[in-house]
């Protein structure tokens, strides 16, 4: 469990303003100069040090990313927070930009002072219409008080940041996506290679990171990289927020230490599951994209990136969504399919022709239409867009549908078995 | 009459040709295409939440892209809408989490009470009604969103006071054109 002293995100539910004057109350800008003139190699070495993951969903090493920036390049380095939150069950990054939206700009000072970046962008989605009125008057604030801009925080480093409303695209999210968005084109991931730390937004060395990712790094810097890696678990380290939805008594948003239980995380802050623990039928552990798990491996997982992967799942963004006995299920995750259906962005075959099939497919299931052999079909059809695209998308259209049959194929074969039954009769 | 001359000749109006410059200002000079997407929600938000081929040609000349690119970009994105809307354009939010609390539920009461199906827009131009996938504040749950506001933790009874707030100023905004 998490000690008192160890919340890095302490304005989380809003209960004080965003304003400079409450941030610094909290900690924010405050000896930001100092971490500065320790250098950039200190920075990312404190960083790697820190065991910091990506809190974006892929859970990659922070540190390790940004060592692949070249350090002498002719070309100007960008750096670039996407904040193009859509995953459905996840909401933390809207709240840590509402709430505490200067931590996030130290963050951004920092970490491009660290990769030698003098101008990031924050890319917001679209429909954060509000959220991005308030996080540019955070950032004017931050340039009146010369914490941005020339000099800024007095450390000879000169930085601007600008906000770059999106317009709607899930798949804006996914990183050369973003980069392509924010070059004025349509949200179509590129392939890789070249990643984006040699050739990214206009050509040049470009870093893409979490929102929650960069507003975790001036705590670390503070407190330490020792103290960071001494929350958590080995090789899942620090705490990360957790957004609990769907089927509970208190929806909300936590920070918790990696590697909590699940039933905890649940039982504890989220008020529990609507009629009781046994009467929960199954939890997706990460965000819409990971698969879901049932009630028996719900008792006893642990909320990190490998104990979730070890049960066939994922963290992924951390977006718990519960799902009680009176959920049809099959309904539940058909509507996930629509939703992947609907946001492929049409550029490889197996996603945009096969989000599309799945969905269509699941919705006999709903009806119990179809045949037993087609779950199998669906299966195979699944795994054969796994892999088979671009980027993530396809992936993310096809795990929860596999999740599904692992562990609930007894359920859309009863749906069918009484369909045809009933069809049978009639 | 007024309406139609205006939209041939689309222009962005004072206070927005700041704002586009000062939006411009954002990006390396060579890369002015990266203000696109700023700009198009410019140029909604001045046709009243809708992009017609005259505004979507003069951004195309404004940033000296070729037509296509911009229209593909306005045709790609959800958020640009390439028809007319209404004054209230209410989204509501299906996605899996919202639907576990009762989305759907939502989606019929208002399509009852304005009396129009999900994708269209009354008559009297005053709603639009979409369907929109997750907004991103699932613990929230069950969110519209009405023009550029989030409307959270909603009830039935919530919503009906949505409902008769949107009708009472509807009433008000006719009385006013009727004067």
């Amino acid at each position: 469990m998490l000690k008192n002293q160890d919340y890095i995100f302490r304005n989380l539910n809003g209960y004080n303003s965003y304003k400079l004057s409450d941030a610094r109350k909290r900690g924010d800008w405050s000896n930001t100069k100092k971490i500065i003139q320790k250098g950039a190699e200190w920075i990312i070495e404190e960083i790697k040090l820190s065991g910091l993951r990506g809190r974006g969903g892929a859970g990659f090493p922070t540190g390790l990313k940004w060592s692949f920036i070249p350090k002498k390049s002719d070309l100007p380095k960008y750096l670039i927070i996407n904040a193009d939150e859509s995953e459905p069950g996840t909401c933390k990054d809207r709240d840590v930009i509402r709430y505490e939206a200067h931590k996030l700009l130290e963050g951004c000072l920092l970490s491009s002072f660290a990769l030698g970046v003098k101008t990031c962008y924050i890319y917001i989605r679209g429909e954060f219409y509000n959220e991005s009125k308030i996080l540019q008057a955070a950032i004017d604030e931050a340039y009146q008080n010369k914490l941005l801009g020339k000099n800024a925080c007095n450390s000879s480093w000169n930085l601007d940041i600008f906000l770059h409303r999106g317009a709607g695209a899930y798949i804006a999210g996914e990183e050369t996506a973003l980069l392509e968005s924010l070059e004025g084109k349509k949200a179509q991931p590129r392939l890789k290679p070249p990643y984006p730390a040699s050739t990214g937004l206009y050509g040049c060395p470009t870093t893409v990171n979490n929102v929650e990712t960069i507003a975790a790094i001036p705590d670390i810097l503070k407190k330490g990289a020792i103290w960071f890696s001494g929350i958590g678990k080995p090789n899942n380290t620090g705490s990360k927020i957790f957004c609990i939805s769907g089927h509970i008594n208190k929806p909300c948003n936590v920070e918790e230490e990696l590697g909590i239980p699940l039933k905890e995380l649940i039982e504890k802050y989220a008020g529990g599951v609507v009629g009781g623990w046994n009467n929960l039928l199954a939890v997706i552990p990460g965000g819409s994209s990971v698969p879901l798990i049932n009630k028996k491996i719900a008792d006893s997982v642990l909320m990190d990136f490998d104990s979730l992967e070890e049960v066939n799942s994922s963290l992924g963004t951390a977006g718990v969504i519960v799902m009680n006995k009176s959920t049809n299920l099959l309904k539940a995750i058909a509507r996930i399919s629509r939703f992947y259906k609907k946001e492929s962005c049409g550029q490889c075959t197996p996603c945009r022709e096969g989000a599309g099939w799945m969905w269509r497919v699941m919705e006999r299931f709903v009806n119990g239409e179809g045949t037993l052999e087609e779950i199998d079909t669906l299966y195979d059809v699944s795994k054969e867009v796994e892999g088979h695209t671009i980027c993530a998308l396809g992936d993310a259209a096809a795990w929860p549908i596999q999740g599904l049959i692992r562990h609930f194929r007894p359920l859309i074969e009863k749906k069918i078995k009484e369909n045809n039954f009933k069809n049978k009769v009639a | 009459m007024k309406t139609k001359i205006k939209q041939i000749n689309f222009k962005f109006n004072d206070k927005n040709i700041l704002k586009a410059k000062f939006i411009l200002k954002k990006y390396p000079k060579k890369f002015s295409s990266s203000a696109l997407l700023p700009l198009l929600h410019l140029a909604q938000d001045q046709l009243d939440g809708w992009l017609n081929k005259p505004a979507i040609e003069y951004i195309a000349k404004y940033l000296n892209i070729p037509l296509i690119n911009v229209y593909e970009v306005a045709t790609f994105y959800h958020m640009f809408n390439l028809e007319k809307v209404g004054k209230y354009c209410i989204h509501v939010c299906t996605t899996t989490p919202c639907w576990l609390k009762g989305s759907d539920n939502i989606l019929r009461q208002i399509e009852k009470n304005f009396k129009i199906k999900v994708g269209n827009t009354t008559k009297d131009n005053q709603i639009t009604l979409k369907e929109i996938e997750c907004l991103g504040a699932c613990i929230n749950a069950p969110l519209i969103k009405i023009n550029n506001n989030f409307y959270e933790n909603l009830s039935s009874k919530d919503v009906q006071n949505l409902i008769n707030k949107i009708k009472e100023e509807k009433k008000i905004h006719l009385t006013k054109n009727n004067a």
